[in-house]
């Protein structure tokens, strides 16, 4: 039976800017979390390789305590068990050191694993790189946005699109593939599964101490980035605002970006109205 | 003995030397950075009969090349191409590694800075050198709705993956001249654990999505069906494509092709219009590569009109309308 592990992240769940443009700083606490919307197709795509190969499906996820949350909802999709690395130490990694941790829980959690499958991206910081880094720490072989997964024997066929090439790639196992969102929908977690996943959830938690880990190489002052500053993009936006009659608009539209949208189109116009001239 | 001249690295990507000329962007970029760290300029490229792209990075801007030439390293492989990577960094010690955020480019970065235990920032949109000597690295986040700067402060080669279109690439200068230092072919490189088994270039639609210059997209502020098709004919006026987001798609108003989103396609035009969205992050996640964004949305305080470089407050679809009757006005033939 294979063993998969499926790394999951909690994400703010915004449709709103996470943004408090009063105090200029992230507003974590008030966005509640969701699982980030790529790590679920990595775990269907674990779910369909189950369907037909048979599977065993650890979900992982690094996190403050709420994360647990994430896990419930994996199980309740279809996860056979969850693990949460929580602990403050372990905050404000980045993806270096990410990848490093998370590859010391599946040492130690999980060692005979065959398969890690991954989101391809995360919605909040969109770096892409704790898979790739990931495969680096486990001394696995690693394939980004994998699709149409198959397992022959010890090795993973599947394809990909890679900059304007369609791929097929067969890989050793054990491996790490990050999965694409274009495939793997993911299905939704059915009712009663959600209520067993509460009820008796199979998580195991880990702390830093757990995975035998010194402080000093975890968390953000391992990290060898810093962040200097987080600022809001709009607020480098001119962000002109117009209003009232749509004519009026429609004029100023050509009258200030008449000569952007002719060169975007490729086209000559007529930016300037006849109502213009003779003003 | 004199310490080596430090110096930035740009990694020559030219698989799609002719669509995708961030290799050029980005030496136009060191260009720039360099004087101020006192650097020279380097890029470094893998594979076989390079001669040709050697001849361009020097035409614009390197004034060095690293070439690894050899007919086994012609296939694109990210596993080989890491591990010569990572011996030559160890050689030559650069300041700083950029590389294009190219599909390839951002599996290969990462895990070229793992193996070098150092930092690398994503899909930057800035990078600038500041009084430290260090380079300032900007990086979208939370689906471009907010700015990160980021610097390597200790650990080194600095390293960026950055996204195409950022920088403007140099005018090319064929009679200038760089030294190529031609690297060999280790003896002892592992076997790939991941085999290429077929690659086909995807066929190339007439005009993709993701190339067009002006992209329409829609929401379900259009309102209906029939006024979410006045879109295509704003589209063809203006030379543009359409978009859509996911409720236009359910409900079947416009092809699933057209999503545009984190479960769609990424679109990077130099004019986006956007009407009637709301602009949750599912979908701005897939446009904050357009240059210059007009929405058009009856909430002022939609998040896509906080989003937007012109935000217009009217009725979508009596705004394209007007729109469109304002544009045949003006064409000129
Ligand atoms: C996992 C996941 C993945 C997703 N992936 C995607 C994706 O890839 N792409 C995507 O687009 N969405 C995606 N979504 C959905 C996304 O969250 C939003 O629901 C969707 O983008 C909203 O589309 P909309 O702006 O067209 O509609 P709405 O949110 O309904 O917004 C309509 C907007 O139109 C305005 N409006 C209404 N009437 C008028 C009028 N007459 N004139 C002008 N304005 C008007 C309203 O003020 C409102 O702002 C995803 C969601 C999830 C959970």
């Amino acid at each position: 039976m294979l063993k998969l592990i499926v790394c999951i992240k909690q994400v703010p769940m915004v449709s709103e800017l996470p943004w408090d443009s009063r105090t200029g700083t992230l507003k974590r606490e008030m966005a509640d979390g969701m699982i980030n919307p790529a790590c679920k197709h990595a775990l269907e795509a674990a779910l369909q390789l189950r369907h037909r190969y048979g599977a065993h499906i650890t979900a992982l996820t690094m996190g403050p305590p709420m994360a647990q949350e994430c896990l419930h909802e994996a199980i309740a999709m279809g996860a056979d068990r969850g693990i949460l690395m929580t602990d403050r130490r372990m905050a404000g990694a980045d993806t270096l050191i990410t990848s490093f941790t998370l590859a010391r829980a599946i040492e130690k959690a999980c060692p005979d694993f065959d398969l890690v499958l991954c989101g391809c991206h995360t919605s909040d910081s969109e770096t892409a790189q704790v898979g790739p880094q990931l495969a680096e720490e486990l001394d696995v072989a690693g394939v980004t946005y994998a699709e149409h997964m198959e397992v022959h024997g010890r090795t993973l066929r599947m394809e990909r699109e890679s900059d304007d090439f369609l791929e097929t790639l067969e890989m050793d196992l054990p491996g790490l593939v990050t999965v694409t969102t274009r495939k793997y929908t993911p299905r939704y977690a059915p009712l009663t599964g959600l209520y067993d996943a509460f009820d008796a959830p199979d998580i195991l938690t880990l702390d830093a101490d757990a995975l035998g880990l010194d402080p000093k190489v975890i968390g953000m002052k391992a990290s060898p980035t810093r962040i200097l500053n987080v600022r809001s993009a709009t607020a480098e936006k001119e962000n002109i605002v117009l209003k009232g009659a749509v004519k009026r608009m429609i004029n100023t539209l050509f009258h200030e970006f008449g000569d952007k949208i002719s060169g975007a189109m490729g086209k000559d116009l007529k930016t300037h109205d006849h109502d213009d001239e003779e003003e | 003995m004199n310490k080596a001249k430090s110096s930035i690295w740009v990694f020559g990507d030219y698989r799609n030397y002719f669509q995708n000329r961030v290799t050029l962007q980005l030496l136009a970029r060191a260009r720039e950075m360099a004087p101020r760290i006192g650097a020279e300029v380097c890029a470094v490229i893998f594979g076989h009969d390079l001669d040709e792209y050697v001849g361009e990075y020097i035409a614009h801007g390197a004034e060095k090349v690293y070439a690894l030439d050899h007919p086994d390293m012609a296939e694109y492989r990210v596993g080989p191409y890491v591990t010569l990577m990572t011996a030559a960094v160890r050689k030559y010690e650069p300041e700083i590694i950029l590389v294009g955020a190219t599909d390839f480019g951002r599996e290969f970065a990462p895990r070229v800075a793992k193996r070098l235990r150092t930092g690398l920032t994503a899909d930057c949109i800035g990078l600038e050198i500041n009084d430290d000597g260090l380079m300032v690295q900007t990086a979208p986040s939370f689906g471009g709705n907010l700015l990160a700067d980021i610097v390597t402060p200790e650990a080194r080669p600095q390293m960026a993956t950055v996204r195409p279109g950022t920088f403007q690439e140099l005018p090319h200068d064929y009679e200038a001249s760089g030294e190529v230092i031609r690297l060999p072919l280790p003896d002892d490189l592992p076997r790939p654990r991941v085999r290429l088994i077929s690659a086909e270039r995807l066929p190339q639609r007439e005009q993709r999505l993701e190339d067009a210059k002006i992209v329409i997209c829609g929401g379900r502020g259009m309102g209906s069906k029939t006024k979410f098709k006045k879109l295509f004919e704003l589209a063809r006026l203006t030379d543009g494509e359409v978009g859509a987001t996911r409720p236009v798609v359910h409900s079947r108003w416009s092809d699933p092709d057209t999503l545009i989103g984190q479960a769609g396609r990424h679109v990077s035009p130099q004019i986006l219009f956007s009407f009637g969205i709301s602009g949750a992050i599912q979908h701005t996640a897939a446009i904050n590569d357009a240059d210059f964004i007009i929405a058009v949305n009856k909430n002022p305080n939609a998040a896509m009109m906080k989003l937007a470089d012109l935000a217009i407050v009217a009725d979508a679809n009596q705004f394209c309308s007007a729109l469109i009757r304002a544009l045949k006005a003006r064409i000129r033939d």
